[in-house]
């Protein structure tokens, strides 16, 4: 990861100086372990604050949108792909950016990392392979592929698919993933079964909207749960209303979804709504033969009608 | 989401078929009358202690 770090800093120091950009977007050490910050570099001098390592799960498109300046921005697979979405959404000008890309071998989850160890964990390395763990009185080494984000396991797009630099070679994709194993063992549930699952899925969740707000596709003026004139959801926390919050939220999300994992990482209490998402995602692919962000000539398929979409639920 | 299967149903009905209209509120009808009240998506109003 350290090369991938200096190499970061010497584009990010050529761009602010020879002015090709105004502002840098990368990631700086976290004050607490295993959470990098985003971090907004506009001076040369300044780009030994940026780094990179296996804790820049943050999806950094989300930094982007109607910005005017010129931008350099660090990107991995997902961010990428979110940054083509946002692009073809006319929230940013490709011409406005410079694409410092990052062939990305996968975020580290920390709740899996924490789940490992006993205690307050003080340090986090990591090389190609390995995870090491400090903490008061323990020291642990985990398999790296072990302790990453689900997302990740399941990626099947790491590299960049929209760069103006890569800090270094593609790595290899990730082949023969199934992505949608939990998706399909959801689907197969009777609807009671699914109506508690999902009564599950959502208890815990506090509506604090740190899911919505860690995604660079919600980027609306006012959100649809904030409106209240009219008001479309209800704003307790009574379960109807947090799984009409959680429904809508993937609705909006469909066919723009990357799964960037940005929204699970936020979550204070844990929760995978991502399976909203990826069910969203299964669709699209399945039935319009769409990835989210793939290519900026392509319309996404919520924007397009074809004669032949499926319309077979039309009775 | 957890819903019955008959209780959202998607047609496509012209302005000018009346007819198809009116069978379409009949079997709709038919169909949730027979499946009951819903009992899921229904908010209940806070228990206060
Ligand atoms: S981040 Fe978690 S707790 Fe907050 S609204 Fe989203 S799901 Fe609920
Ligand atoms: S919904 Fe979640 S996984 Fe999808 S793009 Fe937004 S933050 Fe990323």
């Amino acid at each position: 990861m350290l090369e991938y770090t200096d190499k970061i800093r010497e584009i990010a120091a050529r761009l602010l100086k020879e002015g090709t950009v105004e502002m840098v977007i990368g990631f700086r050490k976290g004050t607490v372990p295993m959470m990098n910050e985003p971090c907004f570099v506009t001076d040369a001098g300044d780009v030994d604050r940026l780094i990179w390592d296996g804790n820049c799960g943050v999806n950094l498109a989300n930094y982007l949108m109607d910005r005017k300046e010129k931008i350099g921005i660090v990107a991995k697979g997902c961010d990428a792909r979110n940054i083509v979405t946002h692009i073809v959404e006319n929230k940013i000008d490709r011409d406005q950016l410079f694409i410092i890309g990052v062939p990305c071998t996968g975020m580290i989850d920390r709740r899996k990392v924490a789940a490992a160890v006993d205690g307050e964990i003080l340090e986090v390395s990591e090389d190609g392979h390995n995870v090491s763990v400090r903490g008061q009185g323990f020291e642990k080494v985990l398999n790296r592929q072990e302790v990453l984000q689900q997302n990740c396991s399941l990626c099947i797009h790491r590299n960049p698919v929209i760069s103006d630099e890569l800090v270094a070679e593609e790595v290899p994709e990730q082949q023969g993933v199934d992505r949608y194993a939990d998706v399909r063992r959801i689907e197969a549930m009777d609807p009671e079964e699914k109506w508690n699952f999902f009564d599950d899925l959502l208890s815990e969740c506090i509506r604090c909207y740190a899911c919505r707000n860690a995604c660079p596709l919600c980027y609306c003026p006012t959100c649809f749960v904030d409106e209240s004139r009219p008001q479309w959801v209800g704003k307790s926390q009574d379960p109807i209303d947090v799984r009409t919050f959680h429904f809508l939220r993937a609705y909006h999300c469909a066919g723009r979804c990357t799964d960037c994992g940005a929204c699970e990482r936020a979550c204070p209490v844990g929760i995978n709504m991502r399976v909203f998402t990826k069910k969203l995602e299964k669709d699209c692919l399945e039935k319009f033969g769409w990835e989210a962000g793939l290519t900026t000539d392509a319309r996404p398929p919520l924007d397009t009608f074809r004669p032949d979409d499926p319309d077979d639920f039309i009775k | 989401m957890g819903i019955e299967p008959g209780r959202i149903q998607f047609s496509w009905v012209s302005s000018a078929e009346s007819t198809k209209f009116v069978q379409v509120v009949k079997e709709v009808t038919e169909t949730v009358k027979a499946l009951g009240p819903n009992t899921h998506f229904v908010k209940h109003e806070a228990k206060v202690a």
